[in-house]
């Protein structure tokens, strides 16, 4: 069986950070694997562990600075990689779930899994939507938000928990084939071993473009416009303490006190 | 005309508050756009949820008695069945888990543009939708430049709706294509239960990913135990198997109320802090002064943990650990 895993690279910004027209500026951003995809990943590679003949590929729709990434994913035991990038992507100005879900379907088209595993959400943007969006345009069957995966290579259907709020799991049985959005905590990723970070020089990132995909360049517009982005006004009245930690745990004290916390 | 459609969520017999937070998002919209509002309920005990939904400015709910539990096969069937009947101009989803098992689905069928997670809508000639970004560091507006549009709203961002409306409840029935029905709800379980009661504790120290690794989770314990407070946290700390589930506080974990939080190391993601804002006094240590936990606390040191903690243990008489 196959198993694609898409792996989205997303930028974390730092503490201080300067806005240039509608983005954060470059400099303030790192790129790193998407905090939800490393779950994804690993769950596609532990299935892969427990098969016969279980052949886990990533995708991922980003730039040729996104090979790092993708190359964790291979050194933690990815087989190979699809990365799909080319000027119509990197002209799209807001690339949204819609158009996401449209790109992605293409290489489910191409490559034909029978699993489909995605993060719940990209940590940089957090639209959370689209693993759902892509299992609905290639026709599988999906569940969102899986926390805990029952599922033997070769069956017909996956066993999965589906964390609800307020420490809620509804079970659900889900037909293949189908996507799963995976949320923390669902295992525990694992770090690429020195030989994994070996192999995965040799393994493939194939680039792929739209055309290639067989897709028209039209799919990358989108009636989403990006028109605003800004530090929103702080909302804060924290009183805050000041001074060396000595002196702001002292007032830190004093306050607890007064709040009634007794030693 | 410009009708909106609501659809309502419940579970396990109630509907959610979200449910009326949708009547108040939707009944704005409708007169922005001068149309009308329609709730849609799914599932369940469909008449009693139409009662409750029939909310002041509410002008139609449509029951679908389909199922008793939610099911997103059914509910995109029945979502898309209801939007081509009343062709509405904005469909309006909660932002949930479940909302977005079908949010983007139905919206994917229908050939909606989607924004997700919004927390507020601008009606002028095109919807504008204003949502976060970047763990709520930056906030954006984006516009939609179609007649169509569906979106999701966080719960919490609207008030609920009250009163009680002159709504026509009116049964809509759906031909279920159970052959697109591939997934099947087997059951439910509450997890995190064990020996501590968060939501019992007067004084919760809790604590979060700027911990950075398993050894230090002594230095909050043994602030927790200085102070006779009780240990809680952030997600990531139970993700990684430092803390048990029953310690997490959020969405997916326990709502707490405690006179006073004190988060440590704790960004104040919106799930995070969907558990946590009805504390009393809340108090952060982190050191990024414009972390979004500072939007709620109000005291705060925007110091290194690993010299304010140790240095507090000792304020009270406790001895900080060797780390
Ligand atoms: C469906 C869903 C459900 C979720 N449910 C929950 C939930 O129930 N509960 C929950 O908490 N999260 C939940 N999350 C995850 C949530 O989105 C955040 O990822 C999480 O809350 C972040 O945890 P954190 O604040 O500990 O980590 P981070 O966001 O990484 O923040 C760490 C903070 O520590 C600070 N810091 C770093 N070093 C230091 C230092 N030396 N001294 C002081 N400060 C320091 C940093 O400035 C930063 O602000 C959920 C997410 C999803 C998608
Ligand atoms: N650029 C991308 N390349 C590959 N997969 C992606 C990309 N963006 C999002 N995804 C996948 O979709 C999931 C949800 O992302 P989002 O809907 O953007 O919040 C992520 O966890 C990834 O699995």
């Amino acid at each position: 069986m196959k198993v694609l895993v898409a792996v989205a690279e997303v930028a974390d910004v730092e503490d201080e950070f300067e806005i240039d027209g509608l983005a954060i500026d470059e400099q303030y951003l790192n790129y790193d694997l998407n905090e939800w995809d490393d779950y994804a990943v690993e769950a596609g590679v532990q299935l892969q562990e427990a098969g016969e003949d279980v052949e886990v590929v990533s995708v991922t729709i980003g730039p040729e600075r996104a090979d790092e990434t993708i190359r964790m994913a291979l050194a933690k035991g990815v087989d190979r990689s699809i990365r799909v990038w080319d000027e119509n992507l990197e002209g799209t100005e807001y690339l949204d779930s819609e158009t996401k879900a449209d790109v992605l379907a293409a290489v489910v088209e191409d490559e034909q899994p029978d699993l489909v595993l995605t993060g719940v959400q990209s940590d940089d943007t957090a639209f959370g939507a689209t693993g759902v969006a892509l299992a609905e345009e290639v026709g599988f069957e999906w569940a969102a938000v899986v926390n805990d995966l029952e599922y033997e290579p070769g069956n017909e259907t996956a066993s999965v928990h589906r964390e609800l709020e307020g420490g809620v799991e509804e079970f659900t049985d889900v037909e293949l084939p189908a996507v799963l959005t995976i949320q923390t905590g669902i295992n525990e990723p694992r770090y690429a071993s020195l030989r994994g970070i070996r192999q995965a020089q040799s393994k493939e990132i194939a680039p792929k473009t739209l055309d290639e995909l067989g897709l028209d360049a039209s799919v990358t517009d989108s009636d989403v416009s990006l028109t605003q982005l800004y530090e929103p006004e702080t909302e804060s009245d924290a009183t805050l303490f000041e001074g060396s930690p000595d002196e702001e745990a002292d007032q830190l004290a004093d306050l607890l006190r007064d709040e009634g916390v007794e030693a | 005309m410009s009708d909106i459609l609501a659809v309502a969520e419940h579970r396990r017999g109630d509907l959610r508050d979200v449910s009326f937070e949708l009547v108040t998002a939707g009944r704005e919209l409708a007169d922005a756009a001068d149309g009308d509002l329609h709730v849609a309920v799914i599932g369940g005990d469909v008449d009693g949820f139409a009662d409750e939904l029939n909310r002041e400015g509410v002008d139609m709910v449509h029951t679908v008695s389909e199922g008793e539990e939610f099911n997103h096969d059914i509910y995109t069937q029945s979502v898309e069945a209801l939007a081509d009947e009343i062709d509405p101009e904005l469909l309006v989803l909660p932002n949930t888990v479940n909302g977005l098992d079908y949010a983007p689905a139905v919206a994917n069928a229908l050939s909606l543009p989607l924004v997700t997670d919004a927390i507020d809508v601008e009606y002028g000639d095109e919807p504008a939708v204003t949502r976060e970004m970047y763990g709520s560091k930056v906030e954006t507006v984006v516009e939609v430049d179609a007649d169509r549009v569906a979106l999701t709203i966080r719960p919490g961002e609207w008030p609920p709706a009250e009163g009680t409306g002159d709504a026509e409840i009116s049964q809509f029935d759906v031909d279920i294509d159970e052959s697109a029905v591939r997934s099947t709800v087997t059951g439910y379980q509450e997890v995190g239960g064990g020996d501590v009661d968060i939501t019992d504790a007067d004084v919760l120290v809790s604590v979060g990913r700027g911990i950075e690794e398993e050894e230090n989770i002594a230095l909050v314990e043994a602030l927790a135990d200085t102070l006779g407070a009780t240990l809680s946290s952030s997600r990531p700390i139970v993700d990684n198997g430092w803390l048990p589930k029953n310690r997490q506080v959020g969405q997916s974990g326990k709502v707490v109320t405690p006179d006073v939080y004190i988060a440590i190391g704790i960004s104040g993601a919106v799930q995070h802090v969907a558990g946590m804002k009805g504390a009393d006094t809340i108090v952060a240590i982190n050191t990024d002064a414009s972390a979004p936990i500072y939007d709620l606390a109000d005291y705060g040191v925007a110091d290194d943990l690993f010299d304010v903690v140790p240095a507090l243990i000792e304020e009270f008489g406790g001895e900080p650990p060797a780390l």
